[in-house]
């Protein structure tokens, strides 16, 4: 197949070859629909009335109550532990986890660690949910340990393969002349790993515990269903909420949340697009 | 390969994978212990019988088996199929169907339109589509939550404008969870399909439209074979969460309209049967392994006759 691209190239007939009817139409509705229901969202969490729809004026009232709230500033201060640990943690052995599985000849059971790897991106998060839920309730019978250890290693295991692609995507872009060249120059292993490889290699393992972050920090079902009572993350805490009354306070923590990945999401893009 | 391996050949090719497998081991035992091993136990439960305070009883039964399909009268023991579940697996699997026909149907306009983008501006719009591709889902949920409820937006707004006496109810509605699914979902087709239309070669447009082709007949004929790959891809990363949804149904269903991932929570909940929940977990995990499979064979198919 060929495949070259010729966007530029077209523009420049009077007759638009890549013109299809309604298609520009659909696509400008998909992106109002898109952000329409978010942008109010955000709109009403700067409500100053304690109803959602009537608006009463501009004002932060519901982000101080959100702030001064002590059940969100516990849950938020989980959510944070929960994510930081768990991205460092997968980061961590997903960059080990690439660098021996990429650059190198196909290796006996290699297929099998790619499987296993990107195992939570094929099971339904429910099951996993459910099975965690088992497993950890019989380990927490056994060890009387309650903590906040399980919610970490279920993170950590889910976001193995968010934070695997990206280091994995970036090691298949370097060549392997500059580590041969620093060999050749009598750099041992660890050297030529700690001054090429690593610097090489860093853009991608940030992209990845960035992803591995908002990835953990945004988890719902399997939190849901591995934290013992009281244990509450933030998505958790507002998905107890919905079920009573809603007032504008979930509006303003959701923004926040949605602040925090908007700002992540867009350093992933930069972190990710840098050229050495 | 023509020549054999020297002995150090072979030693050296066995170091190297021996390094390779040592590298992959943290991550390999860290899914072990918190994704894939517990999902063995899953199926070990589903074969155990229920205790009375939920938990299990370690004896063996395939009670739980029984009842994913069958229900047994309380009264007088006849035994016939559960409607209940069964027409809760039957609307998951059409309301996961309906999701993905209506985010193909946005969708691929929307790829299309932004791979036809010049290239300064296409990365703003596949910024826009990736944004909400990485904000919390349930947040995504909780914004249409407040579009459609009676006092939502909409209601408001038709009701203000005079065009309705009484506010419709969408909440707590099949409709609801559709729309809601295929609102969160929506970045999951447009993305692959992208993918596959960014490679897409304009010239054999060229010479469809040179041949005399109408614009639907390049589309259905060129665009759309070509393409095949990403909208397979496409169908299936929205169709699987669509059927294990569990945080949209709740959210926009109100615990009235369920879908499988809420039925399973349901036993491990208030029913308080755990091996009958493991037994539909498991149930829901082959239907979705088979959707995979089918998805790979799909794509092998259209490389073949394409590549």
């Amino acid at each position: 197949m060929a495949k070259q691209m010729t966007g530029g190239l077209i523009r420049k007939k009077p007759f638009s070859i890549t013109r299809q009817h309604g298609f520009t139409t659909i696509a400008l509705i998909c992106f109002f629909v898109l952000y329409a229901p978010i942008l109010t969202l955000v709109f009403y969490s700067f409500n100053a009335g304690n109803n959602l729809m009537l608006w009463e004026g501009f004002s932060f009232h519901w982000y101080v109550k959100a702030y001064e709230n002590e059940l969100v500033q516990e849950a938020a201060i989980r959510s944070l532990i929960i994510a930081v640990s768990a991205s460092l943690i997968s980061t961590l052995v997903a960059t080990m986890a690439a660098l021996g599985t990429t650059r190198t000849a196909k290796f006996k059971g290699q297929s099998m660690i790619f499987l296993m790897i990107n195992q939570p991106l094929m099971v339904p998060e429910i099951v996993t949910a459910v099975a965690l839920l088992i497993f950890f309730a019989i380990i927490k019978t056994f060890t009387g340990y309650y903590g906040l250890g399980y919610l970490i290693a279920a993170h950590s295991a889910f976001c193995v393969p968010f934070a695997y692609l990206p280091i994995k995507a970036r090691l298949d872009g370097m060549d392997l002349s500059l580590e041969t060249a620093a060999g050749d120059l009598y750099a041992t292993p660890f050297r030529v790993f700690r001054r090429v490889t690593l610097p090489l290699l860093f853009p991608g393992i940030m992209a990845g515990a960035m992803l591995a972050f908002v990835i953990s920090l945004d988890d719902v079902i399997i939190t849901e269903f591995v934290k013992t009572a009281g244990q509450d993350t933030l998505p958790t805490y507002m998905l107890g909420q919905l079920r009573r009354v809603i007032t504008p306070e979930i509006n303003a923590i959701s923004t926040v949340l949605l602040g925090i990945s908007l700002l992540v999401v867009t350093l992933f893009f930069l972190v990710s697009r840098k050229r050495f | 390969m023509s020549r054999t391996l020297s002995a150090l050949e072979q030693e050296q090719i066995r170091r190297k994978t021996r390094a390779n497998w040592l590298l992959s081991t943290p991550a390999l035992l860290l899914l072990l212990f918190a994704a894939s091993g517990p999902l063995i136990i899953v199926v070990i439960y589903s074969f155990l019988s229920s205790g009375n305070y939920g938990g299990v009883v370690w004896e063996f039964s395939t009670d739980a088996w029984f009842n994913v399909l069958y229900t047994k009268d309380i009264f007088d023991d006849t035994v016939s199929l559960s409607d209940a579940h069964l027409s809760i697996f039957w609307r998951s699997v059409q309301l996961s169907f309906l999701t993905t026909v209506l985010c193909l149907f946005f969708g691929f306009p929307t790829a299309y339109f932004i791979a036809t983008r010049p290239p300064s501006t296409r990365n703003v719009w596949l910024f826009l589509i990736t944004i909400p591709f990485w904000t919390n889902l349930l947040i995504r949920t909780f914004a249409i939550l407040e579009l459609i409820r009676n006092q939502g937006v909409i209601n408001n707004s038709l009701m203000s404008l005079g065009l309705i006496q009484e506010p419709i109810r969408m909440l707590y509605t099949d409709f609801a969870i559709l729309v809601g699914m295929a609102y969160v979902y929506l970045p999951l087709m447009v993305l692959p399909i992208y993918a596959s239309m960014e490679r897409f070669d304009f010239r054999f447009v060229e010479a469809g439209y040179d041949l005399y082709a109408s614009r639907i007949k390049v589309l259905r004929r060129i665009i759309i074979p070509i393409i095949k790959p990403g909208i397979i891809a496409g169908s299936i990363l929205v169709f699987v969460p669509s059927l294990g949804a569990y945080v949209t149904p709740r959210v926009l269903g109100g615990g009235k309209r369920l879908m499988v991932g809420n039925l399973i929570e349901l036993q491990f909940g208030q029913g308080k049967n755990w091996p009958l929940g493991a037994a539909l977990a498991v149930t829901m995990l082959v239907i979705v392994m088979v959707a995979l499979i089918f998805y790979v064979r799909l794509v092998q198919k259209s490389e073949r006759n394409h590549g």
